[in-house]
């Protein structure tokens, strides 16, 4: 074939080069559907047909007020609790990097006491705070004290709520964060410092925006936990979501219903976090050339959740 | 020359645990100058350069850029570190473009030229973007300053890295492999760059496997081998009459 044959410029294949073949196929994946779909025509059959889930209770509960002030209450638990968490978790994480080895070594202690015994433990320690320590007081360390406050007073179910829920958050989000700095390649560094940046703007300029892209992925899925962990507080009496319910059925003897209730709740919270949680992802991932996941769910949450006809992800965007 | 030298190194010596990688470097860059270090891998060259702007702090000797002694000072009569204030001060007047380009991934071309003016110089936001388009335009890329570095070329991306290190108007530019990392047909335009920037007479100490940009732009080459300056002098001198027989051997295996 000479060379200015090969030049030519075609914007087609020849005709009948074109390959139509048949798709292969898969009588495996093909019973293994009919399976699955069998089973979950079932599943659905029993869910309609079977009364004793009383849907009518369902939905006469679904909306009701307290239900939806517990469902306030879990969201307002979730947000602060994970606003506790990231905010001592970031420091933790770079407590640890510290050369100063008390600095450090504080940092890997918390980690380890707080990764090292079960949540529901240290929930139930905090309400119980003022049994150890009747009066809290700020002041000069083994000086003298400035304010003085009952611990029982100060301590309110919501506050010990919060910080078991927030510091045992912090010591998982430390680890994540730490990871994600660590990620950051060592010539990004450099070359901030190259210019003429501080630690503390190399930190927060450079390092920590591209720490975000490893970060937020796991911080999304503990966010996701933590809206279900909040349930935990209920030992407390405390009127979320899950202890809402609990408060009714204790009344009503109509238990299922209304864990039914909370899980529909739950697992919406649960799907619009999920779609929150894309959205972020594709932007702390600017630059990278590589895109959120996109499965069939995904997909269908983007349509779902664009904002003012932004562009979908699949088309234009960065390219390598 | 009367002129005082930008950069002064006085028996600089550098170890990494035992292994010693700079053995009494002594060397001075004059305003102006450009200077190119070659030498076989290992030889302590880029150590040498990263050095000059305290990327590496170095064990004994003085090394100092316009006078003053880098990354320490002294008090009554002893030398202690410098506060990392200071030391970024002290960055701020060195630009460093490196083999790896270290643009920032998660910014656009424009905001990698940006981001240290506003940031480092507190220069007005409009101010400092004017200055990187006018850099992007003279390094030739005027029309990628919203892209991002991974959607450059290895040759774009290092034209770029040194417009960032123009950005903040340095006295001095180091080079570390500018082009090593990059394919053959991309080294062209990032030497291009470098030479317009000789010849505007920028004072530029250069680590390079380029005999050819060596010859031809520098106002002297430093041949180096295992922590030691063996030889340098012009590019004619060194290149054509090479006194040391490891420059001779070097040269003749890269030749």
């Amino acid at each position: 074939m000479s060379l200015t044959e090969q030049a030519r410029e075609v914007d087609a294949p020849a005709p009948g080069d074109e390959i139509h073949a048949r798709r292969r196929r898969q009588p495996a994946s093909w019973v293994g559907a009919a399976v699955v779909a069998v089973l979950a025509a079932m599943l659905v059959h029993t869910l309609i047909r079977n009364p004793r889930y009383q849907w009518s209770v369902v939905g006469d509960y679904f909306t009701s007020r307290q239900i939806l002030s517990g469902l306030l209450q879990t969201l307002e638990l979730t947000v602060l609790a994970m606003l506790i968490g990231v905010v001592l978790g970031t420091v933790l994480a770079i407590m640890r990097q510290s050369r100063n080895p008390i600095l450090s070594g504080t940092a890997w202690g918390y980690i380890w006491f707080f990764r090292g015994t079960p949540l529901l433990v240290q929930v139930i320690f905090w309400y119980n705070l003022a049994s150890l320590y009747p009066r809290l007081s700020v002041g000069i360390p083994f000086g003298p004290a400035f304010a003085t406050a009952d611990a029982n007073h100060l301590v309110s179910r919501l506050t010990a709520a919060l910080l078991g829920l927030g510091l045992n958050q912090a010591a998982y989000t430390a680890e994540i964060v730490r990871a994600g700095i660590l990620s950051v390649p060592r010539g990004q560094i450099e070359a901030a410092a190259s210019l003429g940046m501080t630690p503390m703007t190399r930190m927060r300029r450079i390092v920590l925006p591209q720490a975000m892209r490893i970060i937020i992925p796991p911080i999304g899925n503990e966010t996701i936990g933590m809206l279900k962990t909040t349930s935990l507080v209920s030992v407390l009496a405390m009127p979320e979501l899950l202890y809402s319910a609990q408060l009714i059925y204790s009344r009503t003897y109509q238990t299922m219903p209304l864990l039914i209730v909370a899980s529909i709740w739950y697992l919406i919270v649960t799907t619009v976090l999920t779609l929150i949680q894309t959205r972020i992802e594709k932007h702390f991932g600017r630059g990278t050339g590589r895109r959120p996941d996109q499965g069939a769910v995904r997909r269908f949450g983007r349509r779902a959740f664009t904002f003012h006809g932004a562009p979908r992800v699949t088309e234009g965007g960065p390219t390598r | 020359m009367t002129t005082e030298p930008l950069v002064r190194a006085e028996r600089v010596w550098k170890r990494f645990g035992d292994h010693h990688v700079l053995r009494g470097i002594d060397l001075d860059v004059r305003p102006g100058e450009v200077v190119c270090l070659l030498g076989p891998s290992g030889s302590g060259k880029t150590t040498f350069l990263r050095c000059i702007n305290h990327l590496e702090k170095i064990d004994a000797g003085r090394l100092y850029v316009s006078g003053e002694l880098m990354g320490y000072r002294r008090r009554n009569g002893r030398v202690e570190e410098l506060p990392e204030r200071d030391v970024a001060r002290q960055r701020a007047g060195v630009g460093m473009v490196f083999q790896q380009f270290n643009l920032f991934s998660h910014m656009t071309a424009l905001q990698n030229v940006t981001e240290a003016p506003v940031r480092v110089q507190r220069r007005a936001r409009p101010d400092a973007e004017k200055q990187a388009r006018e850099l992007l335009a003279r390094v030739g890329l005027a029309d990628k300053a919203g892209h991002y570095p991974a959607e450059l070329s290895g040759g774009q991306q290092q034209r770029v890295a040194i417009a960032r290190a123009m950005a903040m108007r340095p006295r001095l530019l180091l080079f570390d492999e500018p082009t090593s990392a990059l394919d053959p047909e991309l080294v062209g335009e990032v030497l291009d760059v470098m030479r317009d920037l000789a010849r505007d007479g920028m004072t530029m100490v250069v680590v390079t496997h380029e005999m050819g940009f060596a010859r031809e732009v520098a106002d002297r080459v430093v041949f180096m081998d295992q922590g030691v300056i063996v030889e340098s002098g012009a590019p004619a001198e060194v290149f054509d009459e090479p006194r040391s027989p490891r420059t001779r051997a070097f040269l003749a295996n890269v030749r």
